[in-house]
């Protein structure tokens, strides 16, 4: 069993009228079947409302199935007693950097985790030395959050969850709010943290171009998993990904057209470098 | 000259020890129908910039004209310029209050001394203009999904029929589908009502297919100003400034480098593919 | 508009950063009662030099302590009118049926007095103590309230919260009101009523927004294990060193010298 395994997972959510009487009952998600193995790096893709976001919440016990079962490093999630360590265990960071940040101070937010699980004084303090350098924020501790830039926000909201010693963090839309710049160091540090701590990372995003790197990929559409597989094999189909209102980086559909013209270059090119070499 | 910056200057703080200059001695003059991109990294100086297209900012120093007259003479209604030229803010759709869709886009028209009646149908006009579905427009804004409320919220400036429309990162957070959508109505009331378009986004991919002008703001400086091809042909000295160029810019300049003979100014994806086919027809021809 | 005084720490390395804060939070407590109990020229020459004395050290530029008095110009002024107009005594001159006493003078100065020192005094502790620090102190130091059910750690991370949102949401709605007013909202002009009912296209989005941030923040809260009080350790758990003690004494000898110029006191003013 991987890190995080769900079986035939559905969640249903009731919508209310303006009265307060039960209008529908909504399916989020339905039939989810996935196993993820420690130390990937797992990117689900997916348009807005296609159920992505709920799905992440599941992976952190912040949401329960309705249907089928959950699992975080073999804990199953409906059971209320191991909460606080499945959320140990697989921590998150959500899409809006103003919105996750409690503390006022840069190294006193990171060790908000920390202490709430009850690690000892002394400890707290080296893990938010060691979490703040391994985002690159040390030099920041000191000041307040609001002068930060979006994505040296995200990255001390990483740096929170890491100080809690996870084995995974799920990421939903971290990078939807930041600009390219916040962007790319975002997904650097992540990166980083799967490669060097072996941090398992579950990126949930719509930008196409922070899937590269991905070892696996799943594409969700109105609750179900509709592709999955490595980036090139997603990206080979084109079509597939307009249909679930995605897209393709400027590169791969740059080769798609040309292959469609009749160039003789092969299917899913993902790089420019890839591209040249096919072509020149 | 429909828009025109001269020698225009901002400082915040101004006289304390806190100055800082956002905008330097901007010269910008917009022709009617033009379709302006604006780039530039976060805290360049180009929401300030935007800003005073439509007074909402008063230069330190300088003049702003609009259609020749200076906006902030004394007895010129700035009230009804902000109507000429309407701006939509980033997430727009966080300015959303009233209790249905309808009335909230009426909101702009009706400040304007319109009748509830004759608001209400620019409201619809322009609901019909973003591609927003008429069954829903007796919900609430708050129900709607992100990307119809953000259509919501640019209805809201277009019911005021302006002249100029100023978009602030209007695809900010949304799906791709979801981009291409709102992108392509932009386009098409440009193309349709002959609306002067001001764009800014980060995305140089964007701007490099929808705009006929790119203006680069750099430390309240404007860099760079011409057609996205020329803007582009800048890549290395907008690397340094935080920017990048379209991933196409840097395909055809590695193809070029390697002896395709293509055209390195292509911006979009269709030029490219035009310019490779034809580069790799003409080497074949040559075989 | 994220530089607003209330709430905002301003770090510097000093010696009243250093302090614990409960030392801070008591010590700005004796000195608020001090400056309602001293009389005399003497009294307030002394607290005039302590004062300056604590902005000096604190390393904090005075013009931010000056920032938090803009809020209370207004609140100034009205308490010196009142004060000269009102208090019964010698009459100095007489405009109309309004008399300026010389008493009255001389308690205008001392409420102006009073309350410009308050105001510095408070923000000499807020600019030298995070939030979260001072909210810790009121934790520890309410804490017995416990015994009686008072929810004191869920005020203290309430009071937290807050003091990190306060600038997000000035920003926010700096930013609804002009969106608004790009959309030819008029908030300045017309009646009372029609005043406030012009504000609703600025407060409506500001409660959804808030709203919306307060949900977010409690999920993320929850994301990272907070679950109250219970068990919780502290990053910074409240230690005293021997600079506290030596703080608590000075202020000790500062309360005692402000009941000898409440009881010894007097003059002229």
């Amino acid at each position: 069993m991987g890190i995080i395994k769900a079986v035939k997972l559905c969640f249903d959510y009731m919508k209310y009228g303006e009265d307060d009487s039960k209008i529908e009952k909504v399916r989020a998600i339905d039939d989810v079947t996935l196993d993820i193995k420690k130390g990937d790096f797992i990117a689900i893709l997916g348009h807005n409302g296609s159920g992505k976001s709920t799905l992440a919440k599941h992976m952190n016990a912040l949401l329960v199935p309705t249907e089928g079962t959950m699992w975080v490093d073999e804990i199953d999630t409906s059971g209320e007693e191991e909460i606080w360590k499945i959320r140990q265990k697989a921590g998150m960071v959500f899409q809006n950097p103003d919105n996750q940040i409690i503390g006022t101070v840069v190294e006193e937010d990171v060790g908000f985790g920390p202490e709430n699980i009850g690690v000892p004084t002394d400890e707290i303090w080296s893990r938010v030395d060691d979490s703040l350098s391994r985002v690159g924020m040390l030099k920041h501790r000191k000041k307040s959050p609001n002068r930060l830039s979006g994505g040296q926000k995200q990255r001390v909201a990483i740096a929170g969850v890491i100080a809690m010693r996870p084995e995974c963090i799920v990421m939903d839309e971290p990078t939807a709010m930041l600009d390219p710049t916040g962007r790319k160091d975002v997904l650097r540090t992540v990166h980083e943290l799967n490669e060097k701590l072996g941090i398992t990372v579950i990126l949930i995003t719509h930008y196409m171009e922070e899937v590269i790197g991905a070892d696996h990929v799943f594409v969700m559409d109105s609750g179900h998993i509709v592709m999955q597989g490595t980036p090139r094999e997603i990206f080979t189909e084109v079509d597939k990904l307009k249909k679930y209102r995605l897209d393709v980086p400027q590169v791969t559909e740059l080769a798609y057209e040309l292959r469609k013209s009749g160039i003789d270059i092969p299917a899913g090119i993902l790089t420019r470098e890839e591209l040249v070499e096919a072509l020149v | 000259m429909q828009l025109e910056l001269k020698n225009v200057s901002y400082t915040y703080g101004k006289g304390t020890v806190f100055e800082v200059n956002a905008l330097s001695n901007i010269d910008l003059a917009i022709e009617e129908g033009q379709f302006i991109g604006i780039i530039g990294h976060t805290g360049s100086g180009k929401s300030t910039l935007i800003q005073h297209f439509n007074a909402l900012m008063e230069p330190t120093e300088g003049k702003v004209l609009f259609e020749g007259e200076d906006i902030w003479g004394e007895k010129y209604d700035r009230r009804a310029l902000r109507s000429k030229v309407g701006l939509v803010f980033q997430y727009p759709e966080h300015q959303l209050f009233e209790t249905d869709v309808l009335t909230d886009v009426a909101f702009g028209p009706k400040n304007q001394g319109l009748s509830k009646e004759e608001a209400e149908a620019r409201a619809r006009e322009a609901l019909v203009q973003v591609g927003f579905p008429e069954k829903f427009y007796g919900h609430s804004p708050f129900e709607l999904s992100g990307g119809q409320k953000r259509r919501v919220a640019i209805a809201g400036v277009l019911a005021m029929n302006p002249k100029v429309l100023i978009l602030d990162e209007p695809t900010a957070g949304l799906d791709p589908k979801g981009r291409d959508e709102i992108l392509d109505q932009i386009s098409y009331l440009h193309d349709q009502r002959g609306i002067t378009i001001i764009l800014v986004s980060h995305s140089m991919e964007d701007v490099a297919r929808y705009a006929d002008r790119l203006i680069v703001v750099n430390d309240g400086r404007i860099p760079y100003d011409g057609t996205p091809r020329e803007v582009f042909a800048h890549y290395k000295e907008l690397e340094k400034i935080g920017l990048a160029a379209p991933q196409i810019t840097y395909i055809m300049h590695d193809l070029a480098a390697k002896g395709l003979p293509v055209d390195v100014q292509a911006t979009t994806i269709e030029e490219a593919k035009k310019s490779i086919l034809e580069a790799l027809a003409g080497k074949g021809a040559k075989r | 508009m994220r530089n607003i005084t209330i709430g905002q720490y301003y770090p510097a390395d000093s010696i009243l950063h250093r302090l614990d804060p409960r030392v801070k939070f008591l010590g700005t407590l004796v000195f608020i009662i001090s400056l309602f109990l001293i009389k005399g020229v003497a009294g307030y020459v002394f607290v005039t030099i302590v004062l300056a004395t604590l902005v000096r050290l604190s390393k904090v530029p005075f013009g931010m302590m000056l920032k938090g008095m803009k809020a209370i110009i207004f609140i100034l002024i009205i308490t010196v009118i009142f004060n000269m107009l009102f208090t019964p005594g010698e009459a100095i001159f007489t405009i109309w049926r309004l008399t300026v006493t010389r008493e009255g003078v001389a308690q205008a100065f001392r409420m102006a007095i009073r309350l410009s020192y308050l105001i510095i005094g408070s923000s000499i502790m807020t600019l030298t103590t995070t939030p979260n620090q001072l909210t810790d102190a009121m934790e520890n130091l309410f804490s017995p309230l416990k015994v009686l059910k008072v929810p004191v750690h869920e005020i203290s991370m309430m009071m937290s919260i807050a003091l990190r949102f306060i600038p997000i949401l000035m920003e926010e709605t700096d930013k609804i009101m002009k969106a608004q007013i790009a959309r030819g909202a008029d908030f300045e002009s017309g009646n009372l009523i029609k005043r406030v009912t012009n504000m609703i296209p600025l407060l409506v989005p500001l409660f959804v927004s808030a709203f919306q941030r307060a949900n977010d923040l409690a999920m993320a809260m929850e994301a990272r294990c907070y679950h109250g009080g219970e068990g919780r350790t502290q990053m910074k758990p409240l230690r005293y060193e021997k600079r506290d003690y030596v703080a608590y004494a000075l202020m000790l000898a500062f309360a005692a010298a402000s009941v000898c110029f409440c009881v010894f006191g007097g003059g002229w003013i």
